[in-house]
């Protein structure tokens, strides 16, 4: 009924114009998507041109992985991947205990500051991240520069201060996915568990968190894509050996146009179409579920 | 009886409770704490410091960041990044309105799959998204190709490392970003009043300018700050696609902390571009604030 009252609003308005609209914004969004994919698979190195289809991109790239004899930069490409993919995962891990763990104790309890929380949990989303960025580098160099002289054990930028930097921006993330969850949730069911006599522990691994884990996961996808995407807290984060993908890419993008960088790019792109479809899969099952 | 006797009292009850709060809450806030709020706070004292001899900071209070800043050359530079995110919202908002208003109003279907492909790009690689825009406007790059082989320019377009460039690659970055919330608030959109309005005789202008368009401005507002925020503090954009004149604050802190290694000064400026972006944050938040408490 409502549908049918909008389009009898929009029909009058021109559903044609706004079709063509849509069609324009899309092709906006997507041509470029495309258009890398395409060059992917261009013989040319230098010309815009389309000099025949090659997959010469895609074999230098992989030569990284199972060939000795590949160079250098390709073999360091596949070790940043390795470093993305370490940073993701333990990021995402403590990011997910810890925001599980913020969004049960804003959902299920009543406490003073609740309000000044919340604010303080989405801040890390508001402000730039070029801020968040320079303001972990500045406290990860402060701090070691007091434990160097404290203990004389020297600390450097690394995989730890990236995993550190991502799994703060991430928590927010997760809370927010778990809340809407739990907010859903029938608290008759934690209830009746308390009542049939087992303890808060057994209730919530037994009742309140198998209800909340997709709810979790799906949280967790999205903090696991942020954190393979972040440029910006990584730039800023990460020291020598810790370069991840896209840190990587950066420096071929800024010493030249390679057509090896589309390869991975559309090979990326394949990754996030993945994630997506696993992300959108998982809502589904908590609505479902619901 | 037993069963019931053994029952906790109220307040063993209320301590458990307490213990349980903090022994969730703890963990996370302290995180934050430590690794969010200390560091700002850090920059905040940073940025009132001056730069030492090899780039470290010494400890003695002055103003002359802040002074700096004031100078025209940075100002500028924050002008420009204010207009270039204005105008990225701005432009976001006309194309993203009446494609958020198409998605909201096509059947369940197409609706889904129209979401999904505005997703998709939301969820890809912004650097890999930035850098598909490089093969587009360089010199050798696809608009030039096609214009020279229809013989409708004879030299390149100079279209890379330039402003539009830079807007351009903005407004593809966070397109998504502002069709999202505008979907969400038009896709709730109580249309009973929209037939109401129609039926005491106002044409569609109107009831789009009186009705459909109030209605729907949270979803303005929202989109266009989750648009105007990461617009504003945006470097990845006009590092890869801006030249040397379309520098942004993001650019400019990037550079006083790794090259000039001006950490004093790279905080003023953090601080600066910090309280531009919570200045519309909070007002938004005001607002919603008090149309919850309605």
């Amino acid at each position: 009924m409502k549908t049918a009252t909008l389009e009898t609003f929009i029909h009058a308005w021109g559903r044609r114009g706004l079709a063509l609209q849509a069609t324009f914004a899309l092709t906006f969004l997507y041509l470029p998507i495309l258009i890398l994919i395409i060059y992917s698979f261009n013989a040319s190195r230098f010309n815009a041109n389309w000099t025949g289809f090659t997959l010469k991109w895609y074999q230098k790239l992989f030569s990284g992985l199972t060939e000795s004899t590949a160079d250098i930069s390709t073999q360091s490409l596949w070790i940043s991947l390795q470093n993305s993919l370490i940073i993701a995962i333990i990021s995402t891990v403590i990011a997910s205990i810890l925001g599980t763990m913020m969004a049960l104790a804003l959902e299920r309890f009543r406490f003073p500051g609740s309000k000044l929380l919340e604010a303080l949990l989405l801040l890390p989303i508001i402000i730039p991240e070029i801020t968040l960025g320079v303001s972990l580098l500045v406290f990860f160099t402060l701090v070691f520069r007091i434990l160097e002289n404290l203990t004389g054990i020297r600390l450097t930028l690394g995989l730890p201060s990236v995993i550190i930097s991502h799994a703060t921006f991430s928590i927010a993330f997760i809370t927010i996915t778990v809340r809407a969850r739990l907010a859903d949730l029938d608290p008759a069911l934690e209830e009746a568990a308390l009542d049939l006599g087992a303890n808060e522990w057994k209730t919530f691994w037994r009742v309140t968190f198998p209800l909340i884990f997709p709810a979790i996961l799906s949280g967790a996808l999205l903090a696991f894509t942020l954190s393979l995407d972040d440029f910006v807290v990584t730039f800023f984060t990460t020291g020598v050996g810790a370069t991840t993908l896209p840190l990587f890419v950066y420096g071929m993008i800024k010493l030249s146009i390679t057509p090896v960088i589309n390869a991975i790019s559309t090979l990326m792109l394949l990754a996030s179409l993945f994630l997506v479809i696993s992300s959108l899969k998982l809502q589904d099952q908590v609505s479902v579920k619901h | 009886m037993a069963f019931l006797l053994q029952k906790p009292s109220h307040s063993t009850l209320e301590t458990r409770k307490t213990k349980n709060l903090l022994l969730l809450l703890l963990p996370p806030t302290i995180w934050l704490l430590v690794f969010f709020i200390i560091p700002l706070v850090i920059v905040f004292i940073y940025s009132f410091l001056q730069r030492g001899t090899y780039g470290g900071v010494t400890w003695e209070f002055t103003w002359s960041n802040y002074q700096r800043l004031a100078n025209d050359l940075y100002l500028n530079i924050f002008w420009r990044s204010l207009g270039l995110a204005a105008l990225t919202t701005l432009i976001c908002l006309i194309i993203g309105y009446p494609l958020a208003f198409f998605i909201a109003t096509a059947s369940p279907r197409w609706r889904n799959l129209l979401l999904f492909l505005v997703i998709i790009p939301f969820w890809t690689n912004f650097l890999v998204r930035t850098y598909a825009w490089i093969i587009i406007l360089r010199s050798e790059g696809l608009i030039n190709t096609v214009l020279q082989s229809l013989n409708l320019i004879q030299e390149p377009l100079n279209l890379l490392f330039t402003p539009f460039a830079v807007i351009i690659g903005l407004i593809y970055g966070y397109l998504p970003f502002m069709i999202l919330p505008l979907y969400a608030t038009i896709e709730r959109l109580n249309f009973s009043l929209v037939e109401a309005a129609q039926d005491l005789g106002a044409n569609d202008i109107r009831t789009f300018l009186r009705i459909i368009l109030p209605l729907t401005y949270p979803g303005i507002i929202a989109g266009s700050i989750l648009v105007f925020i990461p617009a504003l503090g945006a470097f990845i954009t006009p590092d890869i696609l801006g030249g040397a004149k379309t520098v942004m604050v993001g650019n400019l802190i990037q550079n006083q902390f790794l090259q000039a290694r001006h950490w004093p000064f790279g905080s003023a400026l953090s601080m600066g571009l910090m309280i531009l972006v919570l200045i519309p944050v909070m007002i938004y938040f005001r607002s919603s604030n008090s149309e919850n408490s309605l």
